[in-house]
Parts: C-alpha cells; sequence; structure tokens
C-alpha cells in the first residue's frame, strides 16, 4: 500500500494511506457531514410518518387497530424496513461519536471565558440529546413493540379479534410515568430535530434564500412535538379512553 | 474624554512547551482613542519600565487588512464588536475600572508559541494545497475579456474580504476551519477564472484541512458571527455541494494534500 506522510500542527508525522475514494469521503469531515444529514433527514422523515400514524388515534379503536394491523400484516415491508431504520441509526450514532472525538481533540484547551453568541444550546448539546433519544427508542421499543413494561396491556384482542393497539396506547398513557417517560423522550427529540431540521440543508450545500427551512428548524421540530404528545395527552385528560374518544 | 485604568487577565506562556497561565495586570492612563493594541503597548512600556517581561501578541497593518492581530477578549474573538479586528477595536468601548480577560486563539491545530501568540501555519498549507488558478500567459488581455457579472464579482469579493486571521477557528466550539477554507474557496469558484480546477481545489483544500486538525462544523455559525470581515455562511454550503460533486462525481485522478495531485 502507499503511504504518505503529513506533518501536523505540532510536527506530529502522522501516515495516511490511499484509500478508495468512497473511503475517503466518508472519512472525510464533510463527507462525514453529509452522512449525518442524509440519515438524518430519512430518520426525521420517519418520525413524520410515524406521527402521522399516531394521530390515527383521534379516529378510535377501529381506525387505529385496522392500521395497526395493516402495518403488522406487511411483513414483507416491515421488517425490510425496521432493518434500513437500524441501519441509519446506527450510522447516525457512530459517524457522530466520531465527529464529538474529533472535535474535542481539535478544542483540546478550553477559554477561560467563551461567550457563544448565535449558537443554540440545542446544537451545542447535539451528543447529548442524541444519545438520550436514542435511549428512549430502546425503551420505546422495549414498551410497545416487545411489550417487556407494561405486558397486562399487551397482548388483547380487539372486537374483531386483532391485535389490540388502541387499548394498549390507552392503557399506557393512563399511566403518568409513562406519560413523564414519553413527554422527556419528546422534548429530548424536539430540541435534537430542532437543529437536525435546521442543519440538513447547509451541510448538503442545498440552502437556498427562497427556502428558508433552516430559520424555520425549531417550528418544525415544535409542530413534531406537538403532533406526538397530542394523543398520550387526550390520553391522560380523558379525552380518548378505552371506550371512546371524546 | 477621560483616561481609562483597567484591570487585564492575560494569558502568559513561556513557549509552546512550557504550561501557561492567566496573569492578572492592571494598566493605567488608557486613552479612549487608543486601539486595543496600542493599549496593550502602553501595558508593555509600564511592563517594561518595572522590568517585566512584555506581552507577546501578534500585529502588523493595525488597520484591519493584515490578518495578523488575534486575541480572545473577554469571550469574543477580535472583542465582539461586529465586522472589526482587534487592531481596529478602540477602548472607547470599555469603561473605567473595567476587568477584561484576553487569551490566545485555542485549537489544536493552532499550537501557542508565546503568551497570545499562535502558529497559523495549518492556513498556508491550506492555501498551498489549493494550487493556482490555470491563466494564459503573454500579453496583458484586453480588459472585459471575460464577462463577470456583477453579481459575481460582487460575491467574490465578499469572500475575498477574508484576512485568514483565524477568529472563525477561535469562535469555533469544535476548532473548525470551514468559514475559512470556504472562503479562500469561493473567492475563486464565484469567478469564471476559477472553473477549471474548482472540483480538483476543493478536494485537495478540504483534504489538507482535515489534516490539520481542525474540527468538524456543526452548523453553530458562531465562526460567521466572530469574522471581523463579515463572510457569509454561504461559503460554506458552496463548499458542501461542490466537495459532494468532486468527490462523488468528479473524474478527478487521486488527489494529494499538498496540491499537486
Ligand atoms: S494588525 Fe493587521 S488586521 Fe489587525
Amino acid at each position: 500500500m502507499f503511504a504518505r506522510d503529513h506533518a501536523t500542527a505540532r510536527g506530529i508525522r502522522v501516515t495516511e494511506f490511499h484509500m478508495t475514494w468512497l473511503v475517503r469521503y466518508a472519512r472525510s469531515s464533510i463527507g462525514a457531514k453529509h452522512i449525518m444529514a442524509v440519515t438524518g433527514l430519512l430518520l426525521f422523515l420517519f418520525a413524520v410518518v410515524h406521527m402521522i400514524g399516531h394521530l390515527q388515534m383521534f379516529g378510535g379503536r377501529d381506525m387505529y387497530n385496522t392500521y395497526a394491523h395493516f402495518l403488522q400484516s406487511l411483513w414483507e415491508v416491515k421488517w425490510p424496513v425496521r432493518a434500513g431504520l437500524l441501519v441509519l441509526l446506527i450510522v447516525h450514532i457512530i459517524v457522530a461519536l466520531g465527529l464529538v472525538a474529533k472535535n474535542r481533540a481539535a478544542r483540546p484547551e478550553r477559554y477561560a471565558k467563551f461567550k457563544p453568541v448565535v449558537s443554540s444550546a440545542a446544537g451545542r448539546t447535539m451528543a447529548f440529546t442524541g444519545l438520550a433519544v436514542f435511549a428512549f427508542i430502546a425503551f420505546h421499543i422495549i414498551h410497545f413493540t416487545v411489550g417487556w413494561v407494561q405486558p397486562e396491556a399487551f397482548h388483547t384482542l380487539d372486537a374483531e379479534k386483532r391485535w389490540d393497539a388502541y387499548s394498549m396506547f390507552v392503557i399506557g398513557f393512563q399511566n403518568p410515568a409513562i406519560y413523564g417517560v414519553y413527554f422527556a423522550g419528546m422534548v429530548l427529540l424536539a430540541l435534537h430535530l430542532g437543529h437536525g431540521a435546521a442543519s440538513w440543508l447547509q451541510s448538503l450545500g442545498l440552502r437556498h434564500p427562497k427556502y428558508p427551512v433552516d430559520r424555520l428548524g425549531p417550528l418544525i421540530a415544535f409542530g413534531l412535538f406537538v403532533g406526538y404528545m397530542a394523543p398520550p395527552t387526550a390520553v391522560l385528560v380523558g379525552l380518548i379512553r378505552m371506550n371512546g374518544v371524546g | 474624554m477621560s483616561d481609562l485604568n483597567l484591570t487585564l487577565h492575560v494569558w502568559r506562556q513561556r513557549n509552546a512547551k512550557s504550561p501557561g497561565k492567566m496573569v492578572t495586570y492592571k494598566v493605567t492612563g488608557v486613552s479612549t482613542h487608543a486601539s486595543f493594541l496600542e493599549m496593550l503597548d502602553i501595558l508593555n512600556e509600564q511592563l517594561t519600565a518595572k522590568g517585566e517581561e512584555p506581552i507577546a501578541f501578534d500585529h502588523d497593518c493595525r488597520e484591519g487588512i493584515c490578518g495578523m492581530c488575534s486575541l480572545m477578549i473577554n469571550g469574543r474573538p477580535h472583542g465582539g464588536q461586529r465586522a472589526t479586528t482587534t487592531c481596529q477595536l478602540h477602548m472607547r468601548h470599555f469603561k473605567n475600572g473595567d476587568e477584561i480577560w484576553i487569551e490566545p486563539w485555542r485549537a489544536e491545530a493552532f499550537p501557542v508559541i508565546k503568551d497570545l501568540c499562535v502558529d497559523r501555519t495549518p492556513f498556508d498549507r491550506v492555501i498551498a494545497a489549493g494550487g493556482f488558478i490555470t491563466a494564459n500567459c503573454g500579453s496583458a488581455p484586453d480588459a472585459n475579456d471575460i464577462l463577470i457579472p456583477k453579481e459575481s464579482a460582487d460575491d467574490s469579493m465578499d469572500a475575498a474580504a477574508c484576512i485568514a486571521c483565524g477568529a472563525c477557528v477561535a469562535a469555533c466550539p469544535n476548532g473548525s476551519a470551514m468559514l475559512f477554507v470556504a472562503a479562500k474557496l469561493a473567492h475563486l469558484h464565484r469567478l469564471p477564472q476559477g472553473q477549471p480546477e474548482r472540483m480538483h481545489r476543493t478536494q485537495a483544500m478540504v483534504t489538507a484541512m482535515d489534516a490539520a486538525g481542525f474540527g468538524n462544523c456543526s452548523n453553530h455559525y458562531e465562526c460567521e458571527a466572530a469574522c471581523p470581515k463579515d463572510i457569509k455562511r454561504d461559503v460554506m454550503a458552496l463548499m458542501n455541494r461542490d466537495y459532494a460533486k468532486a468527490a462523488l462525481a468528479s473524474r478527478d485522478r487521486e488527489t494529494k494534500s499538498d496540491g499537486s495531485g
């Protein structure tokens, strides 16, 4: 293999091996940026679709269970989508951890005084909110997909002998502790996506003054938060009940 | 206007190897007409008179065009006045009795040489990696031989205003140099003369930037706020887009970070 030497700022010589163009791209600073933007965008789009799905709780048991049944029966789609989401998530996290490590190394010594002026706290805590959201997703899967958190609510069937996802949802969010966990999870997600939604166009170099998506980032994230928390909140306040909606 | 008496907390470091620390000084009789650097000159005179070692800091033109002056002043590069270098920052912005914190740029790629002076050589390496533009030699071309739209010329000029002071790196929580590198690229790529080597240059300069140990951009835009020449984030969007094109779609042969590829 052909190796080349670089002298870094402090005179340390490092050897860099020639890689194929794709590996080189993926390992470059801007390549990593693009990977973060694309995987982040796809995960964000999933989050939007997922939220719209849950809004069907307002349509009552039959509507929601039909939707759940529809998703569950599409196993040829379900498993590839799940696998794809998992890959996106893993790539997003691994690249992010690499970036955090590089960024820490690039600023080893802190300022005695440092005043950030335009960066948001949400932007500067992406690594923390990201990992917290990851933990939340793990909890969410254990809760509603695997069914270990509230097993008593997990195996009920509705009048048409379908899996009763509606009841599971209602029983789940009648519990204030569960509601609290999801509320916290959604706050973290909204903070994370607030910066993400503001960033991806710039990262891909597609930001255009005619489409100020970057400035709308926090608003988009807030919309997602409201959409996600509306059905659980309706359950908690008794608007969506075991015996119906309203 | 009356003169100022100030308390300064200044980073002192004997050389690149030894550890540094913040040291507190009192400086007296500073005219509000003085620039920030002249204030440091006054302090240095007072230190020299006392037999102490004067504070080392970078400066050259003192008129905001060379990019030598630096200094993190109260947590903001160049003191945080919009579009102002430290040499153009005037003491009338301070009040009698103020406490001022003065630190060097902090980045792995910019090691401290002494006190407030840092080594910004990595910027030179990035520039060298950019190579040259293709231009015909021979007799001087006629004016307006190459037609350039006014907007392109203006945009290019805006990017060319970068004086490579490093405030963007200093302000970035990640120590990223992307605003600088992107400004240098946009300066050429917004003009027809920069086009022949555009893909190659983008790859070479980004590779040199990465090799120098700068951090990665997280779209915080602290660089934009800190830039004494008001360079806008648009140049980074251009670089991000060009880099994707260059890395994924160009037929460029292997690019070396020294720009010779
Ligand atoms: S000393 Fe030249 S820009 Fe400040």
